[in-house]
Formats: structure tokens, sequence, C-alpha cells
């Protein structure tokens, strides 16, 4: 495995910021620059390109299983500049043949033609950020798409040859009712699609949410609502033959995200462009933040990174307990001490852990414990 | 120029007795009595210009911040009159200004001739001014009524110059009229203070009495106490015995505050000085004894010799258990000045090891925590302030409670409490508002009377508990913020009183445990079970939180068995920061305290145990920090 170095290269555009979003990502008018991205695309892109061939240096790594194209917003870049980035990685590794390339995208982003040069590079993977069906959902979340766009989006992308399609949702918005979610779910599973992520709300400070709820404006819905809506949904992906692999993702058999799982499985990853994290071998490192200090950096033949970590054992230890319990793989229970173990044994007796697996040797969340996992994880590491 | 250069002045134990008069200053916090007292330093020149400083006299930082006197002091201020041009020594002795300083403040008292009466004359008398006024009143002290303030746009003389003159029975134009911040009538003041005050009566050739009325530790000179001269005389070689333990001590320094301390020979007949002995606590050296001489003691001790009777009961512990031996060091050095403060290890299943201390009252209470924690660095969590309960059991047994955890199981014959009678003074609009207020804790109407047109005084008995709880912030706040409240100890009286438990998963948590009225106990459970259903945080089982009357459960909540605690996201960037939460959190676990199976968060205890008063403080803290 240490043979293999998978890629994340982050696009830090987005045309306009949404409320909830506190990512790395920067819009035209932030970056005082004129809201047509093109020239930025091109400039941006040789900047990765840079970085991608610093990363040849420091890495002993060979092949690359999977890229991924996150951000931000990768859409707003010429596909022909997104090719140029393969291009780059083929240049420095080998990238595996059956490699999972895959783009964010925004469905307002993309058209027929544009999807088809998306394809043509060489991306084979596309995850559509749906959010919601629900026209005053995407309101109060203060994304701007026509819920429409998302089924034509999805259809186009199939017609363009994506066998491989994905949309995220979101559930727990402000004024988000039970039967708006199901709505949602209905919506989502009627597209040709192979994966769904579907992820609780999270208000992060700092961000227009954050500060309308701290201000008393918007009341965030009770947990236990959000807990009923993640069964909905896991009940209703599960009938349609989406099974969960990861806490919050769910994919048809064999359509799992490799990249994905490469973070949950401790792989080593590269990420590329600025904020971006890394892992390769128990060390961490991440990028500096503002595209322009990146910027900076590379064109004066430095590395971006801001700052780094080594882990201690017992670190990479809790890192390994932390991800793995997320997976429907779950953990070896012959990694573990017998003190966790009998942490643990309270757990499975509430329920919360499935039997089956706990007799196998694995320890498997049931969906109850799925929706404590991280408490879970903090009895047995404290 | 009236005032005399200090080493011309008469001297200490060579100061004739017609030349003294000892005078205290009764003032409410705010009524301006230190800048007064700043004042007359400046003008009698005993402190020069240079070394002034506002509130010369309040030493301890709390004092200054706050514009109380806790303790109190006695300067020698030598003037020359300007009425008859004679030389005169004005011994200042300044007054505890807090209700729960009566005793205090009746032995300042006991230590003057006279008594200036100040009050500022833009808010009228208060009823603790009114309760020290009363005080100074029985002790025959001699009146001058002051009106201090006048240079304020708001000020009122005539109003309270006549509401002055019906309380002490003089003529309206009496009232001297000064500004302690101008200074305008302060010399004035000072020559009425030697006219109309009589100069100290007292046998200088009789065996020496003096009346300690303030003892301090100071950590260089041991405890420094203050004296009244009743008969005969001090001097520096003499053998000196307290009256009350018959204890001898050698006397190290014998002096007076003008205003820093100066040594002397002695003191003679009516001085007023300060004797150092090399004790160590003031608890030997207590306010209110006499002290005589070994060679040639007294047969009778000067009269109102008390010990100081705690009031008041919290239970004080540190909010990290490992900081209980510097809370018990605190505790120990805090004594040594304050003979009124009693404690005794008491340990909480909740809340660890800590300590059950004896106040004289709530003031008393909050200066005592609010030392130990600026002075010893210490955080604390203090338990709801109890009074002290005489329950008689089955048996006819007395128990004396103290705290709620000694309160008998089961039948109790009955329950005395403490019983106070409070006096309220407040505009006439709040009439009404004050006594529902006093009819809602227990109160019984005792009378009222009309202090002028628009001020009255009610007076009413009410259960100490009660004002302990929170009725002086309920007072306040109702009457929005005019009236002003008073209270003296009338003795017990039976009341039907309760204990009621809080209990979490069906484990009793001491800390929360009271004792109330009967018809409040149902109140307290659902209070108290309401505030802690919101303060614990959820966990992985259903925790049943319910107050009990013994055996009988009277209010029950629940918090719900938590269904979800999970961030959904979690991919490369977020895996540092998750775990760095994680560990966070395991930090966080350790400060929990567990109740059985139940972790209760540190600020759990605090937060139920805070008052809406407490709250309000703390909101206000932390908005004047930004």
């Amino acid at each position: 495995m240490n043979n293999e170095l998978a890629f994340y290269v982050h696009i830090p555009y987005c045309a306009r910021r949404c409320g909830y979003c506190d990512f790395n990502t920067y819009t035209p008018s932030e970056l005082s620059i004129s809201s047509d991205l093109s020239g930025v695309s091109r400039n941006y892109i040789d900047l990765v390109i840079a970085e991608i061939s610093s990363a040849r240096k420091v890495s002993k790594a060979d092949v690359v299983p999977t890229i991924f194209f996150g951000g931000g917003t990768p859409t707003l870049m010429e596909p022909k500049d997104l090719g140029r980035v393969i291009a780059a990685i083929k240049n420095n590794f080998d990238l595996a043949p059956n490699a999972e390339i895959t783009t964010e995208a925004n469905p307002d982003t993309v058209n027929k033609s544009k999807l088809a040069e998306l394809r043509e590079v060489g991306i084979n993977r596309i995850s559509f950020g749906m959010q919601s069906a629900v026209p005053h959902v995407l309101a109060s979340l203060d994304r701007t798409h026509n819920p429409a766009n998302v089924a034509q989006s999805v259809k186009d992308a199939r017609a363009a040859g994506f066998d491989e399609v994905s949309v995220d949702l979101i559930y727990g918005t402000p004024g988000e009712s039970m039967s708006d979610w199901q709505e949602s779910i209905d919506t989502a599973l009627s597209l040709p699609i192979s994966h769904i992520s579907a992820y609780a709300l999270i208000v992060e400070q700092g961000t227009k949410l954050g500060a309308q709820v701290k201000r008393g404006e918007v009341v965030m819905p009770d947990d236990d609502e959000t807990a009923d809506k993640y069964l909905l949904a896991d009940e209703k992906f599960k009938a349609a033959g989406l099974d969960w692999y990861e806490l919050s993702n769910w994919s048809k058999p064999g359509s799992e995200s490799k990249h994905n799982l490469a973070y949950w499985n401790g792989a080593n990853w590269w990420g590329a462009g600025p904020g971006a994290h890394s892992h390769i071998d128990g060390k961490r490192w991440w990028n500096v933040k503002h595209p322009t200090a990146y910027k900076e950096k590379i064109s004066s033949g430095q590395s971006p990174m801001h700052d780094q970590e080594e882990l201690t054992l017992e670190e990479k230890s809790s890192e390994r307990i932390m991800l793995e319990i997320r997976l429907a793989r779950g953990i070896d229970s012959k990694t573990l001490t017998a003190e966790q173990i009998s942490t643990l044994e309270g757990f499975k007796n509430q329920g919360h852990l499935l039997e089956d697996s706990w007799s196998s040797g694995r320890i498997v969340l049931s969906t109850s414990g799925r929706l404590i996992a991280d408490r879970i994880v903090r009895e047995i590491l404290s | 120029m009236p005032a005399i250069p200090l080493a011309q002045a008469p001297q200490p134990s060579k100061t004739k007795q017609e030349q003294i008069r000892n005078f205290c200053i009764i003032a409410h916090i705010d009524h301006g009595k230190s800048t007064l007292a700043d004042r007359m330093l400046g003008i009698t020149e005993v402190v020069e210009q240079r070394n002034m400083r506002a509130q010369y006299l309040d030493r301890m930082d709390i004092e200054r911040e706050r514009g109380i006197t806790i303790k109190s002091q006695a300067v020698r201020l030598p003037w020359r009159s300007g009425l008859d041009n004679q030389e005169y020594i004005l011994n200042m002795i300044d007054t505890p200004g807090h209700v729960d300083f009566t005793y205090e403040v009746s032995r300042s008292l006991a230590a003057c001739e006279g008594a200036v009466l100040l009050v500022d004359c833009a808010q009228g008398i208060e009823a603790q001014t009114l309760a020290n006024l009363y005080l100074a009143m029985e002790n025959n002290l001699t009146i001058i009524p002051v009106l201090n303030k006048i240079d304020l746009p708001a000020a009122q003389p005539e109003k309270f110059a006549e509401e002055l003159a019906k309380l002490i029975g003089c003529q309206p134009e009496d009232c001297l009229r000064v500004s302690g911040k101008t200074g305008e009538g302060v010399k004035e003041l000072l020559d009425q203070i030697v006219a109309q005050i009589p100069a100290p009566s007292g046998d200088a050739n009789a065996p020496t009495r003096a009346l300690i009325f303030d003892s301090v530790y100071d950590s260089y000179r041991g405890v420094v106490t203050y004296v009244r001269v009743k008969d005969g005389h001090l001097t520096a070689r003499d053998q000196i015995q307290m009256f009350s333990t018959g204890v001898r001590h050698e006397m190290l320094e014998v002096g007076v505050i003008s205003p820093e301390p100066v040594a002397s020979k002695g003191l003679g007949v009516g001085e007023v000085g300060y004797v150092i002995t090399g004790v160590k606590d003031v608890r030997q050296s207590r306010v209110g004894d006499t002290i005589t001489t070994y060679n040639n003691p007294t047969k009778t001790a000067l009269a109102g010799y008390k010990d100081p009777r705690p009031m008041v009961f919290s239970g004080l512990f540190p909010l990290d258990g490992a900081d209980f031996p510097l809370l018990r060091e605190a505790l120990d050095k805090l004594q040594l000045n304050d003979a009124a403060l009693v404690y005794e290890p008491e340990s909480s299943a909740a809340l660890g090891f800590g300590f059950r201390c004896g106040f004289l009252g709530l003031l008393h209470m909050e200066i005592v925590r609010e030392r130990l924690e600026r002075e010893s660095n210490l955080s604390l969590i203090s338990t709801a302030p109890n009074v002290v309960y005489t329950v008689t059991d089955g048996s006819g047994k007395e128990i004396i409670v103290t705290n709620p955890s000694e309160y008998p199981d089961g039948k109790i014959e009955k329950v005395e409490e403490p019983i106070v009678r409070a006096t309220v003074l407040a505009p006439a609009e709040f009439i009404g508002t004050i006594m529902e207020l006093c009819q809602e804790r227990r109160g019984v109407l005792l009378g009222m009377d009309y202090l002028s047109e628009d001020r009255v005084e009610i007076r009413y008995t009410l259960p100490l508990a009660e004002i302990v709880f929170d009725f002086f912030d309920q007072l306040k706040s109702r009457t929005k913020g005019y009236a002003s409240l008073d209270y003296e100890p009338v003795g017990e009286s039976e009341a039907d009183l309760v204990k009621v438990d809080i209990l979490l998963q069906g484990e009793k948590v001491d800390a929360f445990s009271a004792i109330v009225h009967k018809d409040k106990a149902y109140a307290y459970g659902t209070m108290m079970t309401g505030k802690l259903r919101e303060l614990i945080p959820r966990q992985q089982f259903e925790i049943p939180i319910q107050a009990a009357i013994g055996g009988r459960i009277i209010a029950r909540e629940s918090i719900r068995a938590i269904r979800k605690d999970v961030l959904a996201k979690c991919y490369g960037g977020d895996i540092s920061r998750k775990r760095k939460l994680l560990e966070k959190q395991k930090e966080g676990k350790k400060r929990m305290k567990m109740v059985g199976r139940v972790e209760v968060p540190q600020e759990a205890f605090v937060a139920a145990l805070a008052t809406d008063a407490d709250i309000d403080k703390a909101k206000a803290k932390a908005k004047e920090q930004g």
C-alpha cells in the first residue's frame, strides 16, 4: 500500500459563498478579481502542477490509485486545466489503469458540453452538490441552484459517459420537516446514481448560519429529530440497493468512493492547493491557507507547507480507531486492548454494535451506534 | 491657620482630657464618608498633599473597589478650633458600614462620645444608617447631622434636613452642609465637632481599662489592636492582660495613627491608639474585650463584650480537588484577621473535600469568598447558604443543624429557625411591592412610619433563612434599587420546615439538599430538578432527576438518553482537527464529577447553586471584561 499515493486537488474558488460553508474557498469579490475565473483557472492550475512536481521529490510512491478534485467549486475551472493536472500526475507517477478520478460539481456550473469535456480529460466519477430537493430548504442553506437542474445534470453526466455519479445531501437544516427530507431522499433515489453522501448540517463558527444561530434568528432542529432523519435515510437507501459503507456514505456494491476510503483506511495521500492536508506514513502537514500566500510560496520555489505534525504511536492508534469505526467493515477486535473490548461490550449489550460481527471478531456499529460513534470512540480512548 | 504642625501638637500620653474629642462617622455606602475623611486628613494637614490618595484609610483592595469599609481605623487629627483658637486632638474612628458588622460598629461607637451622621443629600438616609444612628443614640452619643454632597445638582438639602431633624429631634437648620469633594463646610464641621461633642470622661488614676474596638492582623507586625483608653493609661513598658481570657502579654509597641502608625510613650485617659503585643491571631485580641494592666488590673470589665456568632453557613469547595490544602492554608491565614470566621472540614460526595464555613451574614460571606479567591488564587464552589436550625427529633434530643446533611432522618418533633427584625426604608410608592415581598417570605408586619411625605420605614419580622436566600436582591430589583434594608436577630421561632433532597438516578446529591419551608418545598424541588435537566448533558441512558422529602418524591424530571453524538463529516483535512477535539474532550471528561453512573460537569454544580443575582453579577463582570 505504501507504494500508492492518492491525490486531492483543492480548487479554492466559488462563484459565491453559501451561508453554512466554512471551507477554504474564496469568491471573486473576496479576492478582488473579475468574476470571470478563466484567467485564474490557467494560472492557478500552473501552481498546482508545480506542487505536484515537488511531490515527486518527497514521496517514494509510484502508483496513484485515485485523484479527487474538491473545493470550492472545481467545475469553475476549465476542464482542460483539470486535464493538465491529471497529465502532470501521469508525468510524475504511474496513474493506475483503473484509477478513480472524481470531481465535485455544482449543478449550476455544468452543461452537456462541459460534462463531455470533463469526461474527455479523464475524469470518470462526478459528485453533485444536490443538498436538498426542496426549494425552501435550499433557500435556508443559501444555495442558489434550481432543484430541477440536479436531475438534468445527473442525466447529462450519464449521457456524457460518467458511470459513477454521486449526489451529496444535507439534512437537519433549520425549517426542514421530516417530509421535506423524505422528498429529498426520494428525489435522489429516482436519479440514475450509484452513490449518495448524506450529512447532518453542522453549524460552523464564523459562517453566516453560525451568526444567525448565535443571534437566535435561526433555531437548529432538535438532535433527536436529526437522528430520526438519519434512520429514515439509512432505511430508504438500503431499500434502493445502496448500502452504507461509511457513516455518511452509501453506495451500490463496488461503487464506494475509493478515494475517500483511502482517508478512512489511513492510506497515504497528497493534498495539493491552499489549505490542503496531506498524510504520508504517520506524518501530516497542511498548506498555507490563502491562495495569494500559496501563490507566493510556489512562485518563489518554496514549499507551501504551513505546519506539520508527526503522529505518536498513541495518536496513530487513536486515529485508526476513530476512522475505522466509521466504516461498515469496522475494526478488527484483535487490534484492541482487553479494556477497550470490555468497554465496547457495554455498547454491544445496549444494541449499538452488531452482534454477528462481534462474534466473528469485528467491531461494527449498528444504526443506533453510528449515531453515537463519537461518544463510543471517546469512551474507548479514555 | 487652624491646622497645627504635628510636632507642635499635643503629644500622645500628654494630651489633657478636655483637649480630646473622639468621634465617628455614620454613613451609608456611597454617601461619601471616605471622601470626607480624605478631606479632613488634608485640611488638618496630617497627610501632605503629595502623599494623598483617594480613600486613604481604606486599606484592602476590596474595600477601595467596593467603596465600603470592612475594618475600622482610628486617626489622630490635631486641630486648632476656629471658634476659641484652642488646640485640640480629634480622634476619628472609622466604622464599618454594613449590617453584617453591627457588633463591630457598636464597639466603635462605644469608643466615641459623638457621631457625625453623614447623609448624601441627593439620596436621603438609608436603613443601615438609621440602624447605626439608633445604635449611636442608645450609646448616648452626641449626634451632629451633616448633609454631604451639596455640590451635586440633584442635591435636596432642605428636604433631607427635615428628615434628619425629625429623626434626631433637632431643627432642620442645625444640619451642617458640606461637600467632601470640594471641601466646602469641612472646617466648620471640625469646629462643631470640638464645640458640640463632649470631651471624654474617665478616671486617669483608676486601674487601666482600654476597650478593643478593632483588631487587625499585619503580616510583618502580628496583630495590631486598636484601643480607646477609658480609665488609667497604657505605657510602652506595661505588661497587659486581656480581661476575658486573663492571658498576659508583653507590650511591644504603643502608638497612634496619624494616619500612619507612630509609636508613642503611651496613651492617656480618653485617648485612642494602637498596641502591638506580638500575638499572631486576632482571636487572642478580640473586639469588645477590655485590656488592663497586669500589675494593677481592673476588677470590672467594660460592658458589651460578645463572642461573634456566625449566622449564615455555606460549604466552600475548591473547583480543583487538588487545591484543598491551599484552601485550608488560605482560611487559616484569613482567620488571623477575622475573628468571626469559623470553619471545619466537610466532605461532599459530589464536591469532594472542602470546608463548612460560618459567617456573620451574606456580605461577610461574599467578602471572605472573594478574598480567598483573590489572595490565594483559588477557584471555589460555594453551596447555597443556610442558617442554623435547632431540630428536636422524636426522642426529644436537640440537634444543631448548620448543614442540611446534619438534618436527622426519621421523626422530627419540631424545627426552630432564627428570626430577624427587618427594617426597610423606601419611597412610599413601593409600600405595596415591599409588603408583597415580605409576605411571600413569611414576614409578619410590625409597623410602618412615614419619615417624610414620600419616604417610609417598614418593619417586619422575617425568618433569617428567607433573607439569606435572595431577599435583598429581590428587594433591590423590585424597588428599582431605592429600598434599603437592615436587620437584627431577635431569636428563634418554630416553623414548618422540611429537608428536600435531590436525587440523580436514585443517588442523593448532598450539595443540592436544602432545608425549606413546607410550602416552598415543591417550588424548590421543581426549580432544582428543572435547572439540572438543563445543565446536565444527555448521556447514554435516561437519567431520572427527583426531588424528595424523606421517601416521598415531590418533583420529577428526566434527561432523555442521547441519540446523536457524531460529526457527519470526516475527510482528509478533518482528521487532525477531530483527533485534537477528541483529546480535548477526554481531558474534559476527567473534570466531570461522577454521581453514581452519571457524569455531572463541574459547571453544572456551579450554575445549579448560583442564584439569579449571581448570574447577573457574572454577566455584568463578563460584560465589563468585554
